[in-house]
């Protein structure tokens, strides 16, 4: 069993190597002409399961925005003074007035062409206000993923090669730490004392008007700072945590004794040995992790007004402005179902042992 | 197993059974109250119990009314108010005090529904086989891949703001861990020859599911049960600080979105935005801690980490 944190996003690693399916006959596989044919058919799985759960996204989205809230006009003019007039020309404009069935086709051939209709709030297509949204969020996730991803494992390594030790607990305990506290709460906190305290930092936003060239770039990086603290400091655990795991699973291998009784050193053990084999796992995880990833940003970018995806998903959160949540919704989903893809593909170009 | 001396002579197969009971539980306990952690966790969650159950005797429900608060708004922490007073004047304490009660409501109750969900649809999948099986592993593998928390926020945007939406929010979207952990656990109870006696004795499947499954899932379960009640405590606060809460309820989450919207951050109230922030962390990481120290004493090779 694995030491993960309570995250219903992060499955568990038996889950990871249980859906990586396992080859039936190991030296089989070997053989050519077999493997190919084999490989077409791990990659056509994977492919129409991606593609299953994209179809299942869709009627969600459907069901959740359109079914769910009954009337979606009466919930997006809610407290609101909207004359009945109003009421009805909105209706029509989102063609509630006719047969749901109706509906179902109009949206579905709406999501086939990314056409997500126009935002309630600001009169827009939802598309290409996710175009202006998409650069910054995928700055800030992807810098954040880099980031935790090399500061998690790292510490993992360090913590489960001196296992038991003062510094080991203390990781721990500082990971979980921070793992427990709400990732808004402390981007305010460091609000509190970087921005306003201490004046290092800008506290919102992304750029500084009238800055051009080089100096933009380093702008920006400035903003990023406490963002990215942010978030690292939520994500990075998750880590820490099944690295630390994954190479305790390793530990008391033979192969490591051997290497061992042939002469390498402790720091060459580590490294090209119980770390490689480690490893295998937490890169999945990099992959699946995507999804809490993304919902950390909503609740930073919300903090520190960052211009990205998750900002404008509170923005569309708070009238409810449905078109454009579930626009995001949908985007959102899609991005984790790509992820996991591209997990399931790579785990076997890496890991030998699964391969199909 | 041995007769203990200490024991009284059992008669019947009850009292045989509640013996070894006791002694299990007795044995959790001693594994259990080996790691530090695991008791910290403990007792700081035994406090915050305590505190949610005697609320209304030790501050009273006066404490929360707007219209006749206690004193100025946005104090400082002082002697009357150790922690200082909101922005309609109530003492933070109290609000801290009354929020224990709405998150660890929150955290319990959806917990109760994931993890019922959970496990009926785990034992369901592990205990049949065929188009029934394959069909929950779908619903469960599809659930899976989604982004549960925007799922749960959407979820609780769309039906309205009230705590009871929170709860079913949370719980319905969370399940999906806990069923794959028992379907892989019925999967491997099932496989033991005990299972094959009660079915060869004329056992039939709601036997065989609640009288030999469902005992060897609980601890598991319960594990799973700690960790998830500290996810839950942490998406509700999530949930009520992106506004989607019951305003007129007290819950930690909202006490710092009040915060935020009264200026607390710029102005360095930090009276007003640190204890609820720290107390969410504290339930958070005691039941994780709680969850830890279990999964050790179920899995002894994780104990010596």
């Amino acid at each position: 069993m694995t030491e993960l944190p309570p995250s219903d996003v992060v499955p568990h690693l038996d889950e990871v190597r249980d859906r990586v399916a396992a080859p039936e006959n190991p030296t089989d596989a070997r053989r050519d002409g077999g493997c190919l044919r084999r490989n077409t058919a791990y990659i056509g799985q994977r492919l129409l399961g991606a593609a299953t759960s994209l179809v299942a996204v869709i009627f969600t989205s459907f069901f959740l925005f359109r079914i769910i809230p009954g009337d979606p006009v009466r919930v997006m003019t809610h407290g609101r003074p909207v004359s009945v007039e109003q009421k009805e020309a909105l209706t029509r404009e989102f063609g509630l007035d006719k047969p749901l069935l109706e509906q179902f086709g109009h949206y579905l051939l709406g999501v086939l062409r990314l056409d997500f209709g126009e935002s309630f709030q600001y009169n827009r297509p939802v598309l290409s206000m996710v175009g202006d949204r998409l650069w910054p969020t995928l700055l800030l996730v992807g810098a954040s993923l880099i980031v935790s991803a090399a500061l998690g494992l790292w510490l993992g390594v360090q913590g489960a090669w001196r296992h038991g030790s003062t510094a080991d607990r203390v990781n721990t305990g500082v990971a979980l730490t921070l793992w427990s506290v709400p990732s808004f709460w402390l981007g305010l906190i460091l609000i509190v004392v970087f921005g306003s305290g201490l004046g290092w930092f800008p506290t919102s936003g992304m750029k500084t008007p009238g800055v051009e060239g080089f100096d933009a770039v380093l702008d920006v990086a400035h903003h990023m700072v406490l963002p990215l603290v942010t978030l690292v400091a939520v994500v990075y655990a998750q880590y820490l945590l099944v690295m630390r795991s994954s190479l305790l699973d390793e530990m008391g291998s033979d192969y490591l004794t051997t290497a061992r009784a042939k002469g390498l050193r402790d720091a060459e053990v580590k490294r090209q040995h119980a770390v490689p084999n480690a490893l295998l796992p937490t890169t999945t995880l990099l992959f699946i992790n995507i999804g809490f990833v993304l919902f950390g940003a909503v609740l930073v970018e919300t903090v520190f007004s960052w211009p990205g995806l998750g900002k404008l998903f509170y923005e569309g959160l708070s009238v409810p402005d449905l078109p454009l949540v579930q626009g995001l919704f949908v985007i959102f989903s899609s991005a984790v179902i790509l992820m996991n893809l591209v997990s399931d593909l790579i785990y076997p170009l890496i890991d030998p042992r699964v391969r199909p | 197993m041995t007769t203990s001396a200490s024991a009284a002579t059992p008669r019947t197969p009850r009292q045989l059974a509640w013996t070894r009971r006791r002694r299990a539980v007795a044995k959790f306990w001693g594994d259990y109250s080996q790691n530090r952690a695991g008791l910290f966790g403990l007792a700081v969650l035994a406090l915050f119990v305590l505190a949610a159950l005697l609320v209304p005797w030790i501050v009273g429900e006066d404490a929360l009314s707007v219209t006749r608060p206690a004193g100025e708004p946005l104090q400082p922490p002082s002697g009357e108010f150790w922690l200082g007073t909101d922005r309609s004047g109530r003492s933070v304490l109290d609000l801290i005090l009354w929020g224990s009660r709405v998150s660890l409501t929150v955290g319990f109750a959806a917990t109760f529904i994931s993890i019922a969900l959970g496990s009926l649809i785990g034992i369901l999948a592990g205990h049949f086989h065929g188009w029934l099986s394959g069909l929950l592993l779908r619903i469960t593998d599809w659930f899976l891949v989604m982004p549960t928390l925007v799922l749960a926020v959407a979820l609780a945007a769309v039906l309205g703001r009230s705590l009871s939406t929170i709860i079913i929010a949370i719980g319905v979207t969370s399940w999906p861990t806990t069923a794959r952990l028992v379907r892989a656990q019925t999967l491997a109870v099932e496989a033991r020859p005990y299972i094959e006696r009660a079915r060869a004795l004329g056992g039939g499947h709601w036997h065989v599911m609640t009288r030999h499954v469902l005992p060897n899932v609980m601890p598991i379960v319960l594990a799973q049960t700690t960790l998830m009640v500290a996810g839950a405590i942490l998406t509700e606060s999530t949930v009520a600080f992106l506004g989607l809460g019951d305003p007129t309820v007290p819950s930690w989450g909202s006490t710092i979105q009040a915060a935020r919207d009264t200026g607390a951050v710029s102005s360095g109230m930090w009276w007003y935005i640190l204890p609820p922030g720290i107390a969410i962390a504290l339930v958070a990481l005691a039941f994780t801690l709680c969850g830890r120290a279990i999964e050790g004493v179920l899995n002894p090779r994780l104990r010596s980490r």
